[in-house]
Parts: structure tokens; sequence; C-alpha cells
């Protein structure tokens, strides 16, 4: 029997995704190792408990509350302080956290403060007797190495989609704790949040993206592919690097080497030529979809399906044909 | 502003790699190198600020064996002044490790900055710069994607998912790079790169800390199907959402 930390992350007092996928692989781990127990925490201003619930149902035993009007928004070294503090006296096995923009600054502060393995960027969990490995991918994606952590607590990180919320309902018993650090003692402080455009799907998280490259042209044309994303429906915008530095996209939207890291289970590209730093952060998605002018572009020796031809005649027609089968279902 | 930036020697990414017989490593024949994208970033951001700020000194730290020499002279071509190298035969999968030698050499430097890469492109964990801070209790940001310094105070942006936070914190301080910092590295003057042969690189043990994580596994990826062109012009839409429906599934 051994109990499972997972860190359930909120933004602006509400839950994300990832932290019902934290809580869900920390369920995993307990249980393949002899059922113990998960604890979830939840950091926030009051009233952030309101997402015990959602925890417990998806496999948290307690939960762990936070509450602090001075934690509405991230505070990196209050945060760290007090998930170290309590991953120390709690005995854990091991301790769940999410390759997020938040969990990538998290989790190794916290490693570090208690000076234990931390496996980063896991798209997958394994439990073979009393040993936790994770896959990870290298070397954009050229490589996948299977990491064994050492020692206990094992921490890890896991990449955002890999593991998808399952239900499991627990107790869910709710704990208060206080802040292991005076939130007003903290050097770093978020002075301003930019929200980008709300609702719209991160790229982590999408199941489609549509990318657009240097063969649209100009800003403007993106409507092309935002037009296309939202048919489908469950899509998020991507970019190539020589679109975010001219500026028609936000550096957010960059896939590739120096980019993001993505794969969703389809990946449409349009007007990109397929160069190789831009394959590294996207080769790995499950279907490929590539439109371009030029037949011998590097794109269609990875694209499952390929189209040779103008993007401003093809991607309407596309937009429009999606709609149409996602009517009929 | 006394600045430190560690920069680590990686493969170059356009190659093709090829498994150790050990079967938990890359194998390294012919293998060529180059600085980690995001460490030369952090060095062109570093000579940027001393720049904009007429003067202060640029140390790059990088932990490796004898040939990541050949990585602190690029960047002492672009304009630090000075390398220093932690040597170890091998650079250690885990990132807990290489933190602890590094923080022990910055930690008595009197940085004001200690800049290091969001993430290294071959390792791709991302922990080691946040790592460092705590070990020196410095305060951290990680992954910035803007940094302005003023006064002993810093003001940096980072990309959430869908947000940008914007953070204020004090000097001295660990910052991570992230993409969009600087637009691109400077290259190397021939005049930088002469200079660079005579600036001082000293050499010094690396004092790791003991191994957390390790590699038990190196595999290639699966094969991807070769690519396969449906046809030309807007005519082979309806086909292309017929496979999407029946054969990837996804529609
Ligand atoms: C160190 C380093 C890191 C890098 N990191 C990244 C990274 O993270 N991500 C990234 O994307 N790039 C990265 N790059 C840049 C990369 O090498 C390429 O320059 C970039 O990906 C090219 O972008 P693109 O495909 O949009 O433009 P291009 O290469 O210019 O391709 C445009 C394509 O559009 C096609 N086209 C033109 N008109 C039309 C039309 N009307 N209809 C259909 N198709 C059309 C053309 O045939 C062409 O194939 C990096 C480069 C370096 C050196
Ligand atoms: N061997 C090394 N020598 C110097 N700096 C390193 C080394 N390894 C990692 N770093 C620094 O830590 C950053 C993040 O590396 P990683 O945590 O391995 O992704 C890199 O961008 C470098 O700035």
């Amino acid at each position: 029997m051994a109990n499972v930390f997972a860190f359930a992350e909120t933004r602006g007092g509400e839950l994300r995704k990832v932290g019902l996928e934290t809580v869900t692989a920390a369920r995993r781990i307990a249980d393949a190792m002899g059922g113990g127990e998960v604890h979830a925490m939840l950091v926030g201003a009051p009233g952030v408990e309101k997402h015990s619930a959602a925890l417990a149902a998806h496999g948290a035993d307690v939960v762990i509350v936070v509450a602090d009007a001075a934690l509405s928004d991230y505070s990196p070294e209050v945060v760290a302080a007090t998930a170290a503090a309590r991953i120390s006296a709690g005995g854990y096995r091991a301790g769940v956290f999410s390759a997020s923009a938040q969990g990538l600054d998290l989790a190794p502060r916290v490693a570090a403060k208690l000076g234990v393995g931390l496996a980063s960027d896991a798209i997958a969990v394994d439990v073979a007797g009393d040993s936790i490995t994770v896959r990870h991918p290298m070397n954009t994606n050229k490589l996948f190495a299977t990491i064994t952590i050492a020692g206990t607590p094992a921490l890890l990180s896991l990449r955002p989609g890999a593991v998808l919320p399952v239900a499991n309902a627990k107790a869910g018993t709710v704990e208060a704790v206080a802040p292991a650090m005076d939130p007003a003692q903290a050097r770093v402080k978020v002075v301003e949040m930019r929200e980008g455009a709300s609702g719209k799907l991160d790229l982590a998280e999408a199941p489609v993206i549509v990318a657009g490259g240097r063969g649209l042209k100009a800003a403007e044309n993106f409507k092309l592919v935002e037009d296309l994303a939202d048919a489908f429906g469950n899509a998020a915008v991507g970019a190539t690097r020589a679109v975010t530095d001219d500026g028609w996209r936000p550096h957010s939207e960059q896939i590739g080497q120096t980019g993001r890291t993505v794969s969703p289970n389809l990946y449409v590209a349009v007007g990109i030529s397929g160069a190789i730093q831009h394959l590294a952060g996207m080769r790995s998605s499950k279907t490929i979809v590539a439109i371009n002018k030029d037949k011998d572009a590097p794109i269609f020796k990875v694209a499952d399906y390929g189209i040779v031809g103008d993007a401003f005649e093809i991607v309407p027609a596309l937009t429009a044909a999606v709609r149409e089968a996602r009517r009929e279902g | 502003m006394k600045i430190a930036v560690c920069i680590k020697r990686v493969p170059d990414m356009e190659q093709r790699f090829k498994i150790a017989g050990s079967g938990t490593a890359v194998d390294e024949t012919g293998l060529k190198y180059a600085m980690s994208d995001f460490d030369e970033w952090a060095v062109e951001a570093a000579l940027q600020l001393n720049e904009k700020h007429g003067g202060g000194e640029l140390v790059v730290i990088s932990l490796g064996p004898d040939a990541v020499q050949e990585t602190m002279r690029k960047a002492l071509a672009m304009g630090a002044d000075r390398g220093i190298q932690l040597k170890t035969d091998a650079i250690p999968f885990d990132g807990l490790a290489v933190a602890h030698a590094l923080a022990a050499e910055l930690k008595d430097g009197g940085y004001d900055l200690i800049l290091l890469g969001k993430l290294a492109v071959d390792n791709a964990s991302g922990v080691t710069g946040p790592m460092v801070a705590e070990l020196l209790g410095l305060p951290c940001v990680s992954a910035v994607s803007r940094l302005d310094v003023e006064g002993g105070r810093g003001r940096a942006e980072r990309a959430l998912e869908g947000a940008v936070e914007v953070v204020e914190f004090p000097l001295p301080a660990v910052v991570t790079v992230d993409q969009g910092l600087v637009i691109q590295a400077r290259y190397p003057a021939l005049k930088g790169i002469m200079a660079a042969k005579k600036k001082p690189l000293e050499v010094k043990p690396a004092q790791l800390g003991e191994a957390t994580v390790s590699v038990t596994k190196m595999e290639l990826p699966p094969e991807r199907a070769p690519g396969r062109i449906l046809g030309e012009g807007a005519a082979t839409v309806p086909e292309l959402v017929r496979l999407l429906r029946e054969e990837a599934k996804v529609l």
C-alpha cells in the first residue's frame, strides 16, 4: 500500500483539466501499488474548496485545501514550500504534477527542496512491482526514453492530455492546511494576468490542430485557418516559426523544436514546407494532413493525406466539407 | 550587471540518431554538436542587457567533457567575457545532479542575474533552472519571453496556456529563457572569433549530486508510414473527408 500525492492545478479560481489528469494518474499509481490513498492539493483564494467534489469524483480520498486571499494568482514560492512540506510530512510513495506551464515551474522546485528524483514531461507512467517508470520523448521526438525514478517519493510531471480524466468516486475528505510560508514574504509576484482569447482550446489540449505557415502570405489570411479550426469544433490554431517571427501570430502558437511539442489526433498543415525544426514539434501526431502547392515540399513525406494545390482554394472547400460532415454526424 | 549563463552542448537535432549498444543511450559516433537553442538565446539576452545598461560582465558555465569548451568558445565569440567548464566525462541525464554542480559554482559568484534555457533540446526536461534557484535560495522566474531589468528589480512575462503572466521580482535572481525573448542570436564576427581564443576559460571538477533519475531504456520512435498524396486541387477534398471519417476516424 502506498499513498500518492497529486497537485490539482487551478487558475483564476477555476480547476484546470490537467488537475483532473494528475488525480487520475495518481489514482492509477496508488491502485497498481496495492490501493493506497490519493491526496490531492488545491491552492487558491477562499472558495477554491468548491472543486473538492470534482477531485473526489476522479479518485481523491483526501483533498488538501490551501485557501488564502493572497493566493488568487500562482505564487511559486508559497506553493512550492507548501507542497514540499506536505509531501515530506505525508510519507507519500509518489507525487504527480502536470507538465503545464505552472507544473513545469513548480515540480522542479519541489524536487530540489526535497532532494528527490523528478521525471519531467511523462507521456505514460508504468508501475511494475515497486518500481515507477515513465516514458518521455527526447531529442525533438526522435528518441523515446524510459526513465526510472530512484528513491521515495518519486516525483513526475505528466504531459497535458497524456492521461485523460477518468471518474472513480472516492470520499474526498477535505482537510484545510495553512500555507507553509507567509504569502507576503514571496519575492516573485504576479502583477498582471493577460488572458488570451477565452474559450479557445489550448494547443496541448486540443484533439485537432490546424496550423498555418508562410504559404498563407499575410496575417489576415489566417482567417482561413481559424475558420477551418472552427469547423472542426475541437481544434486549436498553430503556426510555424516563420509566421510567429513575422508577428502574424503570437509566439505561444509556434510549433516545433523551439516552440510547442504537440501530438493531437489530427494535425492539418496549411502552407507549411515541413522544415525539420517544425516536424520536430508535430511528427508524433496521429494523423497528418498537408495542403501545399509544391508537390515536393517535405511536409508530404510525413503526411498521411496530402493535397497538392492552392490553400486559398482548398481550405475554404475543406472547411465547408467538414462543417457538412459534422452536421450529418 | 554581472550575469552568468549556463549553456549545454547538445547533439544537432537535424541528424538521424542511433541507439548505443547499451540500449540506454544514443550512439555518439559521428554526431555533430551545437549549443542548445534556448541557451544561445540566453547568451544573446545577457549580451543585450549589458549593452543596454552600458557594461557588466558575462560568464558562461558549461558542465561536461572537454568538448564543451568548443561550445563555450562560441559564446565567447558572441561576446561573453569568460568561461568555466565544470568537468565530467559524461553529462548525467538527471537535472538535479547537474543543478547541484551548477549551484555549487554559482553560489559565491556574486551574480546579479543567472540565466538558463527553459529546456535543453536533447533531454527536454526543463527542470534545471528552477532547481538551481531552489538550491541557491534565489527568486526564480521560468520560461520568460520578455525581460526588463531596472534598479535591482526585474519584470518578466511568461506565456501560460492561453494567457500571459507578468511578474516582478528582486535581483539577484534565476531566470529561464523561452522563445520570443530574443528574435535571433547574433553570429560571431571574425573579430569576435579571434578575440575568443584569448579569453579566459577555467576548468574545474564538477561537483555532481547523486543521480535520482536515470534512463533505463532508449528507443527510436515507431516509423511513420511513408507520406501519401491523395491528389491535386479542391476536387480532392471529398476523398480527404471520407478518409478522415472512415480511415482516420477523426470526424
Ligand atoms: C534553430 C532553429 C530553430 C527553429 N525552430 C522552429 C520551430 O520551432 N518551429 C518552426 O516552425 N520552425 C522553426 N525553425 C524554422 C524552420 O527552419 C523553417 O524556416 C520554418 O518552419 C518555415 O516555416 P514555413 O513552413 O511557414 O515557411 P516556408 O518554409 O517558407 O514554407 C512555406 C510553404 O508554403 C507553400 N505555399 C506557398 N504558397 C502557397 C499556397 N498559396 N497554397 C499552399 N501552399 C503554399 C510553399 O510551397 C512552402 O512549402 C527553426 C529554425 C532554426 C534554425
Ligand atoms: N550540462 C550542462 N551545462 C550547463 N548548463 C546546463 C547543462 N545541462 C542543463 N543546463 C542548463 O539547464 C537548462 C535546462 O536544462 P534541462 O533541465 O536539462 O532541460 C539548459 O537550457 C541549460 O541552461
